[in-house]
């Protein structure tokens, strides 16, 4: 893995490779940050029976949605699963907006018509979060065609797990891109379950999405999920080559998660110690080091984690404050003309 | 004015929509270089080059995963499924993911496309490539659902699917592809959510679509000559939206209602439209209304079979007459 390399080298002093930048740094600190934090909330707001439905977070796994995300330029099309939170957040989308969602609360982004598994704000590239397993990796290749076909040079970018990897949707995009060379880029987060199931029960291959690659004449790649900067690096790698009309790339994330699969899920079908082992490996963790190594004080960190928390404070009780949302939307927006008319 | 088929309709509809908006693009199997199975295709890669009109592989989901992608961000494409059939096999995004994203959304997100398919029986292909799909297509919010019965109607109505801000399901009836009909010279744009009464009567209104649409003209024609019986045949053409108005006028004027659909019996489109005229105008009626559809069984192959599962114009001339005469 590129991994241990790319760690050796940020080592400060040692000829290190800080192509970064210390601005860029902070926000990817940041953001994974505010997802981890927005998350937990999520996570105690149900608790308290504030948040219903259902809602599946992605704890544990924010180095992927940052990295990718703080790679991408305005007007690059992020595309999301259900476990879209950490991915909406990253481009941008205030936590307000998601926890009112989520709250069911006028305030949400789609005030209460989607949901948990379906945020979607256009403004921010956020096209849609899918609650259907793959479906989206056909609609990316869509967005990305319109992009080659108008010469417009941004990118689309299309999140989800491994357990996808086993619908045949994923085959079908995977094609579909790569004899079309469509600029898209297709993330899989490996954090090594489906929903209870450990993917490798249930796959052929050990890299589900990596070990594919070479069937769609795509270059194997599998990297560190839990490093922000690897991912960033690996995102502005397949973000220039997509622009370059040079086509798509596979990319595997190897990550896990802290938490269940759903909120309804204790996750007890995990072996003994494997969160353990990985909790070392916990995205901000390396990452508030990483700042460290690289000469940030503790002080300059410290008031980034007072921010972030009191965003998350004051979107909360932003939320908690806010009107559920009027029943006349109900029937808003089936239709172009803004109703639900099916007959005159 | 000139006759021209109704598959090359389709040619026309296409290409006419394609030369006024260059957003407008084409993707399914085999349409490009081959002209597509039905050759309803022919010429139009020809016409507007390879980044226009493009082959697909054999990629259901992908093809309407991609329609939806292209349309989400700025183009109105046209996705082929070759046999309505296969909807079945990429039905997620017609009933999941068209439909849905607008309205998840909250008006965010639009999806301006049109998916056009070979429906319909008449050509022996059996059970998988034969069915009449629409009543899939019409339970689902957030769809439109059209199927025209004449070459004049493919190109309008088409013009109107393509220029729709709604995800449109476009039903071309195979069997209807070779058959001929008049059609003006220029630009042909017509409206969604508009039936057409195709022949006067007063004392029964049928109701049909696509390939039962000249059957139930030809059945109002024998009813006339041989029993005196005077039928109104009403092209409902468009199911989402669907005209109920011209419909409810219809029935009002003859009080009697039968429907004609080429679709197994459970809950087809005619029991919808029963159940409104029983809703809101039940005292227009003189007799119950009767539906004419094919049994609730799969097609089968042999023509022998296939001929009397599917209404004919004996089967409605039958049942007008017997409901009307006793
Ligand atoms: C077509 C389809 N089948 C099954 C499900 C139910 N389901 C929801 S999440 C999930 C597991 C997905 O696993 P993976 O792709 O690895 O994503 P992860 O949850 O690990 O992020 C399943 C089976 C679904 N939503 N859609």
């Amino acid at each position: 893995m590129a991994t241990a390399q790319n760690r050796a080298q940020a080592v400060p002093g040692s000829g290190l490779n800080d192509d970064i930048g210390e601005d860029k740094r902070l926000a990817i600190y940041r953001s994974q940050l505010r997802i981890r934090e927005a998350e937990q909330r999520a996570y105690d707001l149900f608790l308290q029976n504030l948040v219903k439905g259902t809602s599946h977070l992605s704890l544990g796994q924010e180095a992927v949605a940052t990295g990718f995300a703080e790679a991408m330029q305005k007007g690059d099309l992020s595309f999301c699963t259900y476990r879209g939170h950490a991915h909406t957040l990253a481009r941008g989308v205030s936590v307000e907006k998601v926890l009112g969602e989520l709250m069911q609360r006028d305030n949400g982004l789609m005030r209460g018509k989607g949901g948990s598994m379906h945020l979607t704000s256009e403004a921010h590239g956020v096209m849609g979060s899918y609650a259907i397993i793959g479906a989206h990796l056909p609609i990316a290749c869509g967005a990305a065609w319109r992009a080659q076909y108008k010469g417009d040079k941004d990118v689309s970018v299309c999140f989800f797990g491994d357990g996808t990897t086993n619908i045949g949707a994923f085959h079908e995009a995977l094609n579909f891109a790569a004899v079309w060379k469509l600029p898209v880029v297709f993330v899989c987060e490996n954090n090594l379950y489906m929903e209870y199931t450990p993917i490798g029960d249930v796959t052929a291959v050990p890299h589900p999405a990596a070990d594919r690659a070479a069937s769609y004449s795509l270059e194997r790649i599998v990297i560190d999920g839990n490093d922000a900067d690897v991912v960033y690096r690996t995102a502005q790698k397949a973000y220039a080559k997509a622009r370059a009309g040079e086509g798509p790339s596979l990319i595997e994330a190897l990550t896990y998660r802290h938490s269940g699969h759903s909120r309804a899920d204790p996750a007890k079908y995990r072996p003994e110690g494997e969160l353990e082992k990985w909790k070392e490996r916990d995205p901000i963790k390396i990452y508030r080091e990483r700042l460290k190594q690289f000469g940030v004080s503790d002080k300059v960190i410290a008031e980034i984690d007072a921010d972030v928390r009191k965003e998350v404070d004051d979107a909360t009780e932003a939320c908690k404050a806010a009107p559920m949302p009027p029943l006349d939307i109900l029937t808003t927006d089936v239709y172009a003309d803004g109703g639900w008319a099916w007959r005159n | 004015m000139p006759e021209i088929t109704y598959r090359d309709a389709v040619i026309r509809g296409i290409a006419q929509e394609m030369t006024r908006d260059n957003d407008v693009v084409f993707l399914g199997e085999d349409v490009a270089k081959a002209g597509g199975v039905f050759k309803a295709t022919v010429g139009l890669y020809e016409q507007f080059g390879p980044l226009r009109v493009r082959d697909t592989p054999i990629s259901e989901q992908a093809i309407l995963g991609a329609a939806m992608g292209a349309a989400m961000t700025g183009l109105k494409p046209i996705a082929e499924i070759m046999f309505s059939d296969f909807f079945a096999v990429c039905f997620d995004y017609i009933a999941n993911e068209f439909p849905k994203s607008r309205y998840m959304s909250n008006g965010q997100t639009k999806c301006p496309l049109v998916v056009r398919t070979g429906n319909g029986a008449g050509s022996r292909f059996g059970a998988q490539h034969s069915q009449s799909v629409e009543n899939w297509c019409m339970m689902i919010p957030g769809l439109k659902v059209v199927a025209p019965s004449s070459p004049v109607d493919v190109i309008g109505l088409l013009a109107a699917a393509v220029r729709d801000p709604d995800p449109v399901i476009f039903l071309e009836h195979k069997s209807l592809y070779p058959t001929k009909g008049e059609v003006p010279d220029g630009e042909i744009v017509d409206r969604l959510g508009t039936a057409k009464i195709l022949r006067p009567g007063r004392d029964a209104t049928i109701l049909a679509l696509a390939l039962m649409v000249p059957r139930a003209l030809e059945a109002a024609e024998r009813l006339k000559a041989e029993h005196g019986i005077d039928c109104e045949v009403v092209d409902v053409r468009s199911l989402v939206p669907l005209d109920t108005q011209t419909i409810l006028g219809s029935v009002a004027k003859t009080h009697r209602l039968f429907t004609v659909e080429e679709n197994p019996r459970l809950c087809g489109w005619g029991a919808e439209i029963v159940s409104i005229v029983a809703d809101e105008a039940f005292y227009d009626l003189d007799g119950p209304p009767v539906r004419i559809t094919t049994p609730h069984i799969p097609l089968p192959a042999a023509d022998i079979l296939e001929d009397i599962v599917l209404p004919t114009p004996e089967r409605i001339v039958d049942a007008v007459r017997r409901s009307l005469q006793g």
